[in-house]
């Protein structure tokens, strides 16, 4: 079974391939996993992770500048349902638009809009460090308790057109959706790679996951 | 609710961990992975290197610490010392660092802030200000590890550095570092309260009181100390379990 992370020169691809290297070597039948931007490769991927920090834009366009990069994420991910994890800018970009540095279309397989956080004065923006998540059941979040501290770093937040494509969320003091979830298309707000080894069981968990 | 961090800070020379008094006289405090390691399992919020040397021939030491660092934490990882250029910044975040930290390099060249917050998100960002009172709630900014005085003024350029798109301030007080007697926490709060995004506070942290008035008195995000912790007068857990019973929120 093939693990494809997507390199298209994101920041935290290097903690996020560590970290799920990390989780892999303790599985019982682990995953080969392949850092690659190459069409060709991702076609034949079972799991896809998407990283990504800093602002949509830059990350869209730096995917798009990757020829048939897009193309093939949504062949295998829309077209052959095999399980995706986006991270961070990575999981804001399943949307539909982000209004961050004016609109830019996202994928738009997840119904919804990235938009700023609304904080009053005294909340630092981003907001940056660890929250409490609470969640829907579901086995991607299995073995998490809720209330759980998640490492999070961010400015705008995916608003979901529906309730029930939100699994989780945190408060800052408004809630902010922490996770997203349709069908076999999973994304996290906060950073596992970075969530000390509540992130490796959300690793752990969506490495495990076989959506019916 | 959003937690305030406890950052444990190693101080690296040619891959050893070091903290100075006062930014001299450096004592030799042990292996930066192995002290990473602990801080890790801990409960350290995230961790801190700070390449003091910075000399150009001994980089690839510090690379090696971060990349075997990365490979062992899973907690966010700030890298700086000696950060001049957006390739330093690359390399840094190849080896695994999470944030990078810029000092003098932001002060000489500011463009650079803004530069290197497009290419990798102010999340990224890190801006290192050295401060030291010069009067009155007016504070200057030192440059070159401390060595370097300027005519800045530390309020100023933390709020220029903010609009470039820096994503948190450490902040060190030059006068407290090294001494044990608290965070400046007149600093803190004067730069805390006229920007938006997060202020750590470093220097002069001394006792666990220290770090529950960084954050009522000094309002800051997030608590960076070293020889504190390395020397092993407090654990991580001393420090979190002493703000939790003063009703601040930390990660338990």
């Amino acid at each position: 079974m093939k693990l494809v992370i997507i390199n298209y020169g994101s920041g935290n691809l290097h903690s996020v391939h560590k970290a799920f290297e990390a989780v892999n070597n303790n599985l019982e039948n682990p995953y080969e996993i392949i850092v690659t931007n190459t069409p060709s490769e991702i076609l034949k991927a079972d799991k896809i992770v998407l990283p990504g920090v800093g602002a949509f834009q830059d990350c869209k366009n730096a995917i798009h500048k990757i020829d048939g990069l897009f193309e093939s994420l949504e062949q295998v991910v829309i077209g052959e349902k095999k399980t995706f994890m986006g991270i961070c800018v990575g999981m804001q970009l399943l949307a539909e638009k982000s209004l961050e540095f004016g609109e830019c279309e996202g994928f738009g397989w997840i119904p919804g809009e990235v938009i700023k956080i609304e904080a009053p004065a005294d909340y630092k923006i981003p907001h940056m460090g660890w929250n409490e998540v609470t969640f829907r059941n579901h086995e991607l979040l299995n073995n998490i308790s809720q209330n759980t501290d998640f490492y999070f770093v961010h400015s705008y937040y995916f608003r979901t057109q529906k309730n029930e494509n939100c699994i989780a969320t945190t408060k800052y003091p408004n809630p902010i959706t922490a996770a997203v979830l349709k069908e076999n298309i999973f994304g996290t707000q906060f950073h596992p790679e970075k969530s000390h080894n509540n992130g490796k069981q959300i690793i752990t968990n969506f490495l495990e996951w076989e959506p019916s | 609710m959003l937690k305030k961090r406890i950052i444990p800070c190693l101080d690296v020379d040619r891959g050893r961990v070091v903290k100075g008094v006062n930014f001299v006289d450096l004592i030799d405090a042990g292996d930066p992975v192995e002290q990473a390691k602990i801080y890790n399992s801990e409960g350290a919020d995230e961790l801190c290197f700070l390449d003091i040397t910075a000399s150009s021939d001994d980089r690839e030491t510090l690379f090696e610490v971060v990349k075997k660092t990365a490979e062992n934490c899973f907690i966010p990882l700030t890298v700086g010392g000696g950060v001049r250029t957006i390739d330093d910044i690359s390399r840094l975040l190849h080896h695994g660092a999470d944030k990078v930290s810029i000092n003098t390099a932001a002060v000489e060249n500011i463009d650079l802030v803004a530069k290197a917050a497009k290419k990798y998100g102010s999340s990224t960002i890190v801006i290192a200000v050295d401060a030291k009172k010069n009067g009155d709630k007016s504070w200057n900014i030192f440059t070159h590890g401390g060595r370097k005085p300027t005519d800045i003024d530390a309020l100023e350029y933390c709020i220029e550095v903010a609009n470039l798109g820096a994503g948190e301030i450490l902040l060190t007080s030059m006068d407290r570092d090294g001494t044990k007697i608290g965070f400046d926490n007149e600093l803190l709060s004067t730069v805390s309260s006229s920007i938006d995004i997060p202020v750590i506070a470093s220097g002069g942290v001394g006792n666990l009181e220290h770090f529950v008035e960084g954050v009522l008195k000094g309002g800051a995000s997030a608590l960076l100390a070293a020889s504190i912790f390395h020397f092993g007068e407090y654990s991580i857990k001393d420090v979190k379990t002493y703000l939790a019973e003063q009703n601040i929120a930390v990660r338990i």
